[in-house]
């Protein structure tokens, strides 16, 4: 098979008895059949993956996606002998390139691991040296497997480190992994996975962390190695950036594999409940409609924020912000990270002084009201972060931090049943939750625990400083209908501070794009998606991840 | 996991004894601590004396029982002041703004610069010597470690979500303070009151030892071995039981004191 061909080979079926073709099976690189993966013994066993059978191919890319808990991540480990202590490992089959894994020692995987397969874990900072300079990680494998001569192993990672995307790589290759941004750190990683030519390339997660526009660049590369005729195993569990890149789809869940075929297939015609409901969270292209305008709600005049770095120039995180939140409505503010989005969230809410302009809420501004004004009006505006758990008090169960609100309002204590009922019927809780600790909460309860929590005191405004952004797919989906649903009811107006363009748009009547601490563009949801202006706004709207429009191209 | 929880349970099972014995010593003795015998000085071990007798013919397990509550309470009560009031100035220094904490923390640090014994010493010879004043003298000495980590724990508490989540819902800065931050803050701040228990026990011996504890003929585990020493050539009793009754109460509340704070360290990373 050609390698520049992309058209996406046939489903094969599985376990399929016979390579369906011989240079299918000439080009065949990994094998596995049956492959079982056990944690523990008798009673207390757990399967991670239960029965999964695949192969990938030179120049392919082969993607598994599911969420957290499905066991993705412990297939691919399993490849590379990474199963972890304690894994019982068992498959009909476990091949690559005709060598049955199973079969080599500890040396000789190793070899396998850095000269033939290279792995990419989501983890960049814990994946590191963090006592070696960036150009010494990339480096090594171009020295231990004598990829290229001695002398040119400099120009060689400095080349790397360019193609995935690192800018200035010279300066960056003389750098510690702590002194890069996440992103930077990642892209690194990947130099370094590529660095020896692998055969196989794995990638747990490689995006996952990183801004759109970053994303794209990875994904391009990660695209012109397969072209190059590496074979790539994606492991996901964001179906948009997978279906952008993968020939081919295997949807994982509780161990196994529900459906499985060509990439485009599985985006447009979904056949499995679970998948049909995956693909239904991959934010569409759809657009609320305006709200009739109500009256201005919150408005910043001019914001500006600088930060003193000890021996470097200051920073400005804000820029000249000015904004308008109108009641019931939903303002989106979107950005990469270190735009200053965040702190222009902490200035709407009195967190933080803002060093020029001003905050009016509500006809007056922060520093105009006394003390016990402020903070009346304080609770009229409340905030969900990204991380609930860090929002919560570790000692309060579900019960006391819904109450909190509550008995800082306060509110009789008769009534205080009532509301919390009330609360957890808005956002869809179970009273069952009540009595447990958020930390003993699935990601998608706590969520939810914090938006109950940011209602309570009935606030006009609530900041959503990137509320979905560390949740699996399906559930993002879950809140954001909770979200939309609460503002229906309640009319609650949202700041809703994200870096995803396809979760703003989702919740989003108006749109603030900002960058370097400006807005850049600013206007109704219609005419940021639909004609955007700025040229950073239209950056940002082709790195979205379209595995729909891609997939309908490709058919 | 198996051998520090016997180091674990041992330890509770000796403090357990040591607490009885300063709650009610009666039970553990019949014998008055404080009786001298002249026909029976330094007795060694054995007969009717246990641990035999002192240079004044007093039982030395009576008097290592009856021992046990000055010598305890000293260390006790000094952790018990300076837990108090560390956490107080920590709090102050961590939440009344830079001045204030730049004043108390270089307040603390020339506290600490003194050695705790000299400045022991200096406290007891203004108040007179003495068990409160002991006391006091050891609680002056170790108050800045607890308000360096009163501190330190509440700079870490302040930027944390959920407390500034309680700013946003209407609370004042005391309330916030009482609600969320001191409550988080005193894990580690009750680990180092259990570790440097042992540390202050050790010091109030060593004050009775030259003569700045509690007044004789007050059966005193430090003063104890002060009034052996002389006779040491003699007899070994008098100061090994002593000596050993305060390193098994050290020892133990050590052990103890460590588990306690790997527990908090694990809870709260």
């Amino acid at each position: 098979m050609s390698t520049e061909s992309r058209t996406p080979p046939a489903p094969a079926p599985v376990p399929s008895p016979a390579p369906d073709a011989e240079d299918g099976a000439a080009t065949e690189l990994v094998r596995v059949e049956d492959l079982t993966v056990g944690f523990g013994r008798g009673r207390r066993r757990v399967e991670a993956v239960r029965g999964v059978s695949f192969t990938v191919r030179r120049g392919e890319i082969v993607a598994v996606v599911g969420e957290s808990g499905s066991g993705k991540s412990v297939t691919a480990r399993t490849l590379v002998g990474l199963a972890g202590d304690g894994a019982d490992v068992r498959a009909a089959t476990l091949a690559f390139d005709g060598a049955d894994l199973r079969r080599l020692d500890a040396r000789r995987l190793r070899a396998l691991r850095g000269r033939r397969i290279g792995f990419v874990l989501q983890d960049a900072l814990g994946s590191l040296d963090p006592l070696r300079k960036v150009g010494a990680e990339v480096a090594e494998p171009l020295r231990e497997h004598r990829t290229v001569p001695p002398a040119q192993v400099r120009d060689e990672v400095e080349r790397l480190l360019d193609a995935a995307g690192v800018p200035d790589p010279r300066t960056r290759a003389a750098q510690y992994p702590h002194q890069l941004s996440g992103g930077l750190r990642q892209r690194a990683l990947i130099a370094s996975a590529l660095a020896a030519r692998p055969d196989l390339l794995i990638a747990d997660e490689p995006t996952t962390a990183l801004d759109a526009t970053v994303q794209q660049q990875i994904l391009r590369l990660l695209r012109a190695r397969a072209r190059e005729g590496t074979a790539v195993l994606l492991i996901s569990h964001d179906l948009g950036v997978v279906g952008e890149l993968a020939d081919r789809i295997h949807v994982m869940k509780d161990g196994r594999f529900v459906e499985e075929g060509p990439a485009a297939r599985i985006l447009t015609a979904p056949r499995h409940p679970y998948t049909r409901a995956l693909v239904a969270a991959v934010p569409g292209e759809e657009i609320r409609a305006a709200p009739a305008p109500g009256p201005e709600l919150l408005r910043a005049d001019g914001l500006v924020k600088r930060y003193r770095l000890p021996g470097r120039p200051g920073l400005t995180a804000v820029d000249g912000v000015s904004l308008t939140v109108r009641a019931g409505e939903t303002l989106g503010v979107v950005g990469e990270s270190g735009s200053g989005k965040t702190t222009v969230g902490r200035i709407l809410m009195d967190l933080v002084a803002p060093d020029e302009g001003r905050v009016v809420f509500d006809g007056r501004t922060w520093g105009e009201r006394t003390r016990a004004e402020r903070r009346a009006a304080r609770r009229r505006v409340q905030m969900i972060h990204q991380y609930p758990l860090g929002s919560f008090d570790p000692r309060y169960t579900a019960r006391q931090l819904i109450e909190e609100p509550l008995r800082a309002a306060r509110v009789p204590r008769a009534e205080r049943a009532d509301r919390v009922a009330e609360l957890l019927g808005h956002v869809g809780l179970d009273p069952g939750v009540l009595d447990r600790r958020a930390r003993d909460l699935s990601g998608g309860q706590r969520q939810r625990l914090a938006i109950a929590r940011a209602l309570a005191p009935r606030p006009d405004v609530v900041v959503c400083d990137e509320p979905v952004s560390a949740l699996d797919a399906s559930v993002q989906a879950q809140v954001l209908d909770v979200l939309a649903g609460v503002q229906e009811r309640l009319g609650v107006a949202y700041v809703f501070i994200s870096h995803d363009l396809g979760v703003v748009r989702r919740l989003s009547h108006r749109v603030a794009v900002m960058k370097d601490g400006r807005i850049v563009e600013e206007g109704t949801a219609e005419e940021i998606f639909h004609t955007p202006r700025h040229p950073y706004t239209t950056a940002l709207l082709a790195a979205v991840p379209q595995p729909r429009r891609a997939a309908r191209k490709r058919l | 996991m198996t051998r520090p929880r016997i180091g674990l349970w041992l330890g509770l099972a000796v403090l357990a004894v040591l607490a009885a014995m300063a709650a009610f010593p009666g039970l553990f003795t019949g014998v008055d601590p404080d009786a001298a015998n002249v026909n029976a000085l330094l007795r060694p071990p054995g007969g009717g004396h246990w641990l035999g007798t002192d240079q004044n013919g007093r039982d030395l397990y009576a008097r290592i029982v009856y021992g046990a509550r000055p010598s305890l309470l000293i260390g006790a009560g000094a952790v018990a002041l300076a837990l108090v009031g560390g956490t107080l100035v920590g709090v102050a220094a961590a939440q009344l703004g830079r001045v204030a904490d730049q004043i108390i923390s270089r307040l603390l640090d020339v506290v600490l610069s003194v050695p705790g014994l000299l400045l022991v010493f200096l406290v007891v010879a203004v108040l007179g010597p003495g068990s409160s004043t002991a006391t006091i003298g050891l609680a002056v000495v170790s108050l800045p470690g607890f308000a360096r980590v009163a501190r330190a724990e509440v700079i870490s508490l302040r930027g944390r979500a959920y407390v500034e989540a309680a700013y946003g819902f209407g609370w004042s800065r005391p309330q916030v303070v009482l609600r969320h931050v001191l409550p988080n803050a005193l894990g580690p701040v009750l680990a180092l009151a259990t570790v440097s228990l042992g540390a202050m026990i050790v010091a109030s011996s060593s004050l009775s030892f030259v003569g700045l504890g509690p007044r004789p003929p007050t059966a005193e585990w430090g003063a104890m071995l002060a009034g052996s020493r002389e006779f040491l050539a003699l007899a070994w009793w008098p100061a090994a039981f002593p000596g050993a009754a305060i390193t098994l109460a050290v020892l133990a509340i050590t052990t103890v004191g460590r588990h306690l704070q790997r527990t908090v360290d694990g809870s709260t990373v």
